[in-house]
């Protein structure tokens, strides 16, 4: 008898230990509970209703999406900014992939002082996006800028120009300062794909006389490519969520004459730009869940491809 | 095999030419921080002909930067170490005890990895004003813990399952009970993944701007970064200050690397890996 009260007590004591333990996960999952999925959540449910102020109002299922996508202003200013999203996702491909991966090839290749090269590639990135932005600004300034007057010094006076302030220059200039800051990191995630690669394989195609140009397209390329992949999506993913450089040199509206707007800033200005109440932040909601679902179906692909190369294995 | 010698020279000369492109925007700002604002304009490229710190001085007064400072190391300082705790204790209850719900767990945190947070800002605001929190520093700690948890957990949660379970297995029969093998056997040898999550963490929350745009408005309670947005609509042709603001705000990061520069690029760089 004595002994089967014992047991129980020490049954007991062991369950709440064993409930004890879900203390571990409790914190973590009540603060990304409430402060991130809730929001999240909340933010896609906000897009179906009309609003009244910061406040819903009615349940007006997909208005928010047709208005954004028929009815002017909203249908310009919305296709506009999502042309920008684009273009900035396949200039940036060029402007900072490419170049991160030569330099990154240069680096892993016989080469001295490979650390200092790799750390002063890498500054831009320790600096925060708003002064990465407005440093620029002064630089590209027209009259006082650094580079205008670079350019001055060395003779071609004639490629001088309002860089951030002309229609044609504008958004190519903000898309360079982006990869001018970011291309350092992609380098360093090449440089890791190709310190990956067994060397022998070079070794190999070398004895078997392959050029430089071949063993890139037959053997570097496609050994990088978990990390062309990984960059790729996540460049792309930047694309749709750029906003400090564009907000930092050319404000909130994206000028000159909204030539470098894009979604997130569109975004910006209806949620807390504009005063007139009720249309806006259902819109920007709406444009919330057009991004989160683009956003959302560039990463599912991309764990779709590694989970496909995982089962090849 | 010996690589020919012009295609050496032109390596090197890319790389010389990368490395003008890369360190000269923020050596001129660093250099045109020293200038008079009419150096500035008469003598851009060269370097300043006296070094004084005048600017600094100046910029000091000007704009309230001791408080902008004091908000950003408040402000990262929390986020990191608030993230470090409670995503470690997360990722090591995943890795280490089987609960039929462990998978859905980990499908609940992987929707925060995967969606822009930003995005959910509307809502996020509404609710830091209904909790009295708008304006306040904590309205940032919370957004950034809340945004740092799910990459840290999967991270704690990668480097646990690493970790032997024999050793947590001798200690508990040593009489250690969970939280005591968790916090002396375990965490120390989570190094690695702690300096992962404290470097990532500690560079978003350090140069973000987008959160204290949106919730800060008090001057006394911005990070530098959103004081960069005061100073530059106030001062905007003063440059001499502007150079000298942008450079005291980059100047913390750019200390910390000299001394951990392995650390900065080996971080990052697996933090985006992993």
């Amino acid at each position: 008898m004595s002994t089967q009260i014992k047991d129980q007590g020490y049954f007991k004591k062991r369950k709440l230990r064993k409930n004890m333990v879900h203390l571990f996960l409790l914190p973590a999952a009540v603060l990304y509970g409430v402060f991130q999925l809730f929001p999240l959540i909340s933010a896609a449910l906000n897009s179906f209703y009309s609003f009244n102020g910061f406040d819903r109002d009615q349940f007006i299922g997909l208005k928010n999406f047709i208005v954004l996508f028929t009815e002017e202003p909203y249908k310009g200013t919305f296709f506009n900014a999502f042309k920008h999203n684009w273009i900035y996702f396949f200039v940036t491909v060029f402007t900072q992939l490419v170049i991160a991966l030569l330099l990154a090839l240069i680096i892993h290749s016989k080469i001295k002082g490979k650390e200092l090269f790799k750390s002063i590639f890498f500054l831009p990135k320790l600096l925060s996006v708003i002064v990465i932005g407005f440093l620029f600004s002064l630089v590209l300034n027209p009259t006082r800028g650094a580079l205008n007057n670079l350019l001055e010094a060395i003779g071609l006076e004639e490629l001088t120009r309002p860089w951030l302030g002309s229609m044609d220059t504008a958004l190519f200039s903000v898309i360079f300062v982006d990869s001018w800051a970011s291309i350092g990191f992609s380098m360093l995630i090449f440089l890791a794909g190709l310190q990956a690669i067994e060397p022998e394989i070079f070794e190999a195609a070398k004895i078997d006389g392959a050029n430089w140009f071949t063993v890139l397209r037959k053997i570097t390329i496609p050994m990088l490519g978990p990390s062309l992949l990984v960059m790729s999506v996540l460049v792309f993913i930047g694309s749709f969520e750029t906003f400090e450089y564009v907000f930092a040199m050319q404000g909130s509206s994206g000028g000159p004459y909204y030539s470098t707007d894009v979604l997130t800033t569109f975004f910006y200005r209806l949620a807390f730009g504009t005063t007139d109440g009720g249309q806006s932040i259902g819109l920007g909601s709406a444009i919330a869940v057009i991004l989160f679902v683009i956003i959302g179906l560039a990463t599912t692909f991309m764990l779709l491809i590694f989970k496909r190369k995982d089962f090849e294995r | 095999m010996k690589a020919k010698w012009y295609v050496q020279t032109l390596k090197y000369l890319v790389l010389a030419l990368f490395t003008f492109i890369f360190g000269y925007p923020i050596f001129l700002m660093i250099s045109s921080s020293f200038k008079s604002n009419i150096e500035i304009f008469t003598s851009p490229l060269s370097l300043p002909s006296t070094f004084s710190f005048e600017n600094y001085a100046e910029v000091w007064e000007a704009v309230d930067f001791s408080s902008y400072i004091w908000n950003s190391i408040i402000v990262s300082a929390a986020s990191v170490f608030i993230v470090l705790f409670v995503s470690s204790m997360a990722g090591y209850y995943l890795a280490r005890y089987k609960f039929r719900w462990n998978s859905f767990i980990l499908l609940f945190f992987m929707i925060g990895l995967m969606l822009p947070m930003r995005l959910a800002v509307i809502p996020l605001y509404m609710m830091m004003m209904n909790l009295g929190l708008l304006d306040s520093l904590f309205s940032l700690i919370f957004v950034y813990v809340a945004g740092g948890i799910p990459f840290a957990v999967f991270l704690f949660y990668g480097f646990f399952r690493t970790v032997p379970r024999a050793l947590e297995d001798s200690a508990r029969l040593d009489g250690c009970n969970d939280f005591q093998i968790y916090y002396k056997i375990v965490l120390p040898l989570m190094k690695p993944a702690i300096s992962i999550v404290a470097i990532v963490n500690l560079l978003n929350v350090w140069n973000d701007f987008f959160y204290p745009l949106i919730f800060i408005r008090t001057d006394a309670l911005k990070t530098i970064p959103l004081g960069m947005l005061t100073l530059f609509g106030e001062f905007d042709t003063q440059w001499n200050l502007l150079f000298a603001g942008l450079t005291i705000s980059s100047l913390p990061m750019l200390i910390a690397f000299l001394f951990a520069s392995r650390q900065f690029m080996d971080g990052l760089t697996e933090g985006a890996v992993k």
